[in-house]
This record gives C-alpha cells, structure tokens and sequence, in this order.
C-alpha cells in the first residue's frame, strides 16, 4: 500500500474518497446491501465498524511483532470477535429494537472483508497511532456510504428519515402523499442498494477520470 | 421545404458544438438528410436500423388500437354502461366509438409519457456522450404502454422509463449494448416498486381504482372488479372467460396484450419481414407446451389435488397458457429482441424454448408474480450470452475434429 509512506492525514482522508473501500475496492458489499434499508440500521452499523476497525486495529498493532505469522489469521479472528461481542451485547442493552433489525449482520461483521483487510495490510506492519488513524479512516470510508445509501433507500422507500415521516404520512394521505406519490417497495429490497452504490461508484468516476480503469 | 431547410441550417450552425447531436436527430428523424447519396454506385440496403425498428412499431399498432377498445370496454362492462360481447369477433358492443375514445383517454397519455421520457434521456446522453442519438427507444417507448395496466399513474411510469432508459441501457453504453430488453426492465421496475399498481383486480379496469377510493370515503357502494384470467386461476376460482374471447382478447390485461390474435399477425408481420426470429417464437411456444402438457399430466395422475394452491393453473388446459397472461405479446414481441436474444441459430432455440418452459413454471408455481413471461424473459436475456457462447464453442470444437480428422 502506498498509504505507508504518506502523511497522516492522508491515513484518513484517502479511504474517504479515493481509496473507498466500497466504492473502489469494492469490499463490504455484503453488510452494505443488507442493512441500508433504514438510516437508523445504517448509523448504528456504521459506529460498529468504526469501534471495532478503529480499537482492532490498534490491539493488532501493538501485538503486531509477537503473533506468529503462521496462525496471524486466527489472533486477528479472536480480537475482531471479542469487539463484535462487545458491540452485540451493548446493542442488545441498550438498543434491543435495533439490535433486531440489525440481528445477524452484527455478529457478521467479523467476516467484513474491510476489517480483516486493514489487519492484514495496515496494522501487522504500521505502530499504534497510524493503524488507529487507518482504521478511522477507512471505517468512516466505509459509514459515509452506507449512510447516502441508507438515506435514499429509507426516504424513497419508506418515506421517512431515522424513522421520523418527512414526505407525510400514507395512510392518512398527508403531504406528498395527498397528490398520489407512493413509497417505491423496490427501494427497500437488496437489489436496488447494489444499484445505489453502483450510481454512487458512477458518479465518483464521472468527477475523478483517474479512478477509471480500462 | 422551409421547416428542413431551417433544421439543416441550424444543424450546420451547431456543428462540433455540444447541442449538435440533439439537432441532427431532430432534423433526420423528420426529414432525409441533405447529405445522403442520391445517385452512384452504392449498395443500398433499405434494412436499416430505423427501418427494422419502424416495422416493429407498425407490428404492434394494431394490438395499441385493440387495447383502446378492450380498455373502454371493460370499463363500461365492469360499471355496468355496456353490455357483453354477444356476436364474437366484430361485435358492435365490443368496437363501439365511445369504446375508443374512453381507451384512448388513458393510453394516449400514457404513449406521450413514454416517449417523452425516454427521448427526452436519449437526448441529454446524447449531447453528453458526444454521440447520435440512437434510435433504440422507439420500440421500446411503443411497447412500454402495451404491457402497463391501464391505470397505471403516470408519474410512476415516468420513474419507471427514466430508471429503465438509464439504468438498463444507458449504463452499459446505449443502443445494441444492453443485457437487458429495456421495456422489461421498465415493467420489472414498476412491478417490484409499486405491485399494487401492477398486479391484483383492480388496475385493470380503467377507474376501478377510483371507484375503491370513493367507496372508502363511503360515497359510492358497487366495489368493481376486474380480476385477470392468470389472477382468478390462481386463486382455484373459474376463469369466467371462453377461449374464443381469450383468443381475440376480450378479457382484461395489460393494455396491448390481451387479444393473442392480432400479437399472432403481429408475429406473422415480423417473420415475413424477416425481422422478428421465427426460431425463437416457435421454440419459445414448444417450451410453454411442454410445460403445460406437465403439469396437466401431474393433475391427471392425481399427484395434485383440487385442495392444492396450483390446482387452478395446473390443470389449465396446456394450450389455453398460449391465450392468457401476456405469454403471446413477450414471445412476439419481447422475446425476439435482437440485441438481447441468443445470436446463434441453435442458440435461439434453446433460448426460446428455455423462455417457454420457465414463464409457465413461474406462473403455476408462484402465484404472486402471474406474470412468468416478464420474468422468464429477464432471466433469459442474462443466460443469452453464456447459450452463444457454448453454442459457437461446440462448433469450434466439431471443426477441430473434422480439420484433424483431414490432416491426420
């Protein structure tokens, strides 16, 4: 990676637009597809990832030259695993409704290609605070996505905004609702987040000629 | 000549700039251009792009006029202002004027709607692209009313076409590049965005849905209902309709799809023009056969029984799926798509026949989406490549063998 050598800035601002990893290396999809369907599910998501890429990365980090490179793989499955635990059951604690919605995908982010990813590329080889920083970087990368997909699939699909009716209320026929408009269903299944993303990936190579590849 | 002359100078005007491709299309959509060859020793193939796609739409008028008619018709047989069809074919309840103009009232609009979206994104890619525009969208903006419900809003169908335009065509790079039929797409999206729009007894009878609304605000009582063949059998319950009115298409259904008939000449029109596949048409009805003659064999060995979901369409008769649903309008007209057909001659038999055997499975089998073709369609397009491909692999292969046989 060519992130080694660059400034730190550079650690969290690149994941963010140039090097997403949704939308240029196309990692992650999976939770991505999943759970956009409501901004709320989104959000919650989104801070998951960021607590357990941001803190993994640096335990990773800080163990970096005593783990074994032979069994590397099954240490960072434990540390990512203990995390996603700590997230699972704060959920449930405090958040149970959510912690429904979300239900399997938590557990599931330990299977996150993004996080193993930046284990095995960034933080086995870089010291605590710049592995801190990458994975900052490339979790909010990551969130930033998952919250426009989230935003245009809850608004159109649903009709609202973290749960909260923005266009009117449908069954009463209020607002948008009163001249005919009606919540896209297709909005609301997986398919229609991959096409999502994929507009987001066509309108970030439109503006950056140089992410395209031939 | 004043209105051509004008658009050919102001096509020269906008030479090399940005809007020029918008220009050029106008003015040869309406007019010759004034650079065409006019004499010489040139090979003139009349077949072109726009021809093939004109003899398409001249195709499928018939079936738009019909659908005017059976839209006005089933209205005022639902409401109760029109009696039944009573001397089959040209009966005068049936081609009635006000028939015509109550069908026309929804579906021209409609028309505009389609064409005016879709052109309208043809254009913008157009001058974006820096390219001409392409005449692809002019069958696709025909068949979109035909295989929409008649009471369908139109704003969704803006959506629909815009999604469909730019996401089933204009990202993989316009005309002829698309994996998709485009109109599918269109339908696919309204379908799974709005099903209440798309499915169910109410949206195929023009105002049936208004009459719902009025009667929930307790203004009228009469609930209409005008449930489609597909629709009643797969609820076990009578078709309610005979095969003469299944065949010439007094029964309600999508605009331009109900009357199998004129699809038929439809057919016969765009196989003696050499436009339309005649492989991927007969193959296509093989395969819905046989899948009939299936499932009427798992009813006659008493496999399935009158308590079963599938009852009602599994013991239709095989050839009676010919007549219903729009199995007949997606082979003429869907399913023969030469961009997104098989290309190969053995391929498009198998790609035919493939379409027939799985509408009529999706249609017995799942319930809740009648519309088997639309679907089977899809999938197939998506196959239609990897079919080609095996196809022109097995001939390379069987040359191989025989060079090698030769030189051996």
């Amino acid at each position: 990676m060519g992130l080694l050598s660059k400034k730190d800035a550079q650690l969290i601002t690149d994941p963010l637009a140039d090097n997403n990893p949704i939308t240029i290396q196309v990692l992650g999809i999976c939770s991505a597809l999943a759970i956009t369907a409501e901004l709320k599910a989104s959000l919650v998501m989104a801070i998951s990832v960021l607590f357990v890429l941001g803190l993994g990365n640096v335990v990773i980090s800080l163990m970096r030259n005593i783990i074994p490179s032979k069994i590397r793989i099954i240490v960072q499955l434990i540390v990512v695993a203990a995390l996603v635990i700590i997230v699972d059951l704060v959920l449930k604690a405090f958040a149970y409704e959510l912690s429904k919605t979300l239900s399997v995908f938590v557990g599931l982010i330990i299977t996150n290609c993004i996080i193993m990813g930046r284990f095995e590329a960034f933080a086995l080889g870089n010291g605590p605070w710049k592995s801190f920083l990458d994975g900052i970087g490339n979790a909010v990368g990551y969130g930033v996505i998952l919250i426009i997909v989230g935003f245009f699939r809850e608004l159109f699909g649903s009709g609202t905004l973290f749960g909260i009716p923005v266009l009117g209320d449908p069954i009463a026929k209020t607002g948008l609702y009163a001249i005919g408009y009606e919540n896209n269903g297709f909005m609301i299944m997986p398919p229609m987040a991959l096409i999502v993303v994929g507009i987001i990936i066509w309108i970030q190579r439109t503006k950056n000629k140089a992410l395209i590849e031939d | 000549m004043g209105l051509k002359n004008n658009l050919h100078n102001l096509k020269e005007k906008y030479k090399g700039t940005k809007m020029a491709p918008a220009f050029n299309a106008i003015h040869t959509f309406l007019y010759l251009p004034n650079e065409t060859t006019h004499n010489g020793t040139h090979i003139k193939a009349a077949d072109d792009l726009k021809r093939t796609m004109n003899t398409v739409i001249m195709a499928m008028v018939p079936c738009l006029i019909f659908g005017m008619f059976n839209a006005g018709y089933q209205h005022n047989v639902a409401f109760g202002t029109g009696s039944v069809i009573s001397g089959g074919l040209f009966s005068a309840e049936f081609w009635s004027l006000e028939n015509l103009l109550i069908g026309a009232w929804k579906i021209l609009p409609i028309l505009v709607v389609s064409y005016g979206v879709g052109l309208l994104i043809e254009f913008i890619f157009a001058v974006i692209k820096k390219h001409e525009v392409e005449e692809g969208y002019l069958v696709t903006g025909m068949l979109v009313p035909l295989i929409v419900p008649v009471d369908i809003p139109l704003w969704m169908l803006a959506v629909a076409v815009a999604f469909g335009v730019v996401i089933g065509k204009e990202v993989f790079g316009g005309t002829g590049m698309n994996i998709l039929n485009p109109a599918l797409t269109i339908r696919a999206f309204l379908f799974f965005a709005y099903p209440t729009w798309m499915s169910g007894d109410k949206v195929w009878v023009e105002g049936a849905v208004k009459q719902d609304q009025l009667i929930a605000a307790g203004e009228k009582l009469d609930a209409i209902s005008g449930e489609t063949i597909l629709g009643s059998l797969a609820q076990n319950k009578e078709a309610g309709y005979d095969v003469m009115d299944m065949f010439f298409g007094f029964i309600p259904g999508s605009v331009g799809e109900t009357s199998t008939l004129l699809v038929l000449l439809g057919g016969l029109f765009l196989i003696f023009s050499k436009i339309g596949s005649w492989r991927i048409m007969l193959s296509s009805v093989l395969g819905a056969l046989v899948m009939g003659l299936i499932f009427n064999g798992v009813v006659s060995s008493g496999w399935i029984t009158e308590s079963s979901k599938f009852y009602g369409l599994m013991s239709t008769e095989f050839w009676h799926h010919l007549l219903i649903g729009g199995f007949a309008f997606g082979t003429v007209f869907m399913a023969t798509d030469p961009v997104t057909a098989s290309q190969t001659n053995k391929g498009k038999w198998i790609y035919g026949f493939l379409i027939g055997f799985i509408s009529i499975l999706i249609r017995v089998f799942n319930p809740a989406y009648p519309e088997g073709v639309m679907l089977a369609i899809l999938l197939m397009n998506v196959f239609a490549p990897t079919i080609d491909h095996y196809v022109v692999q097995g001939n390379v292969k069987q040359r191989m063998k025989r060079l090698k046989a030769k030189t051996a």
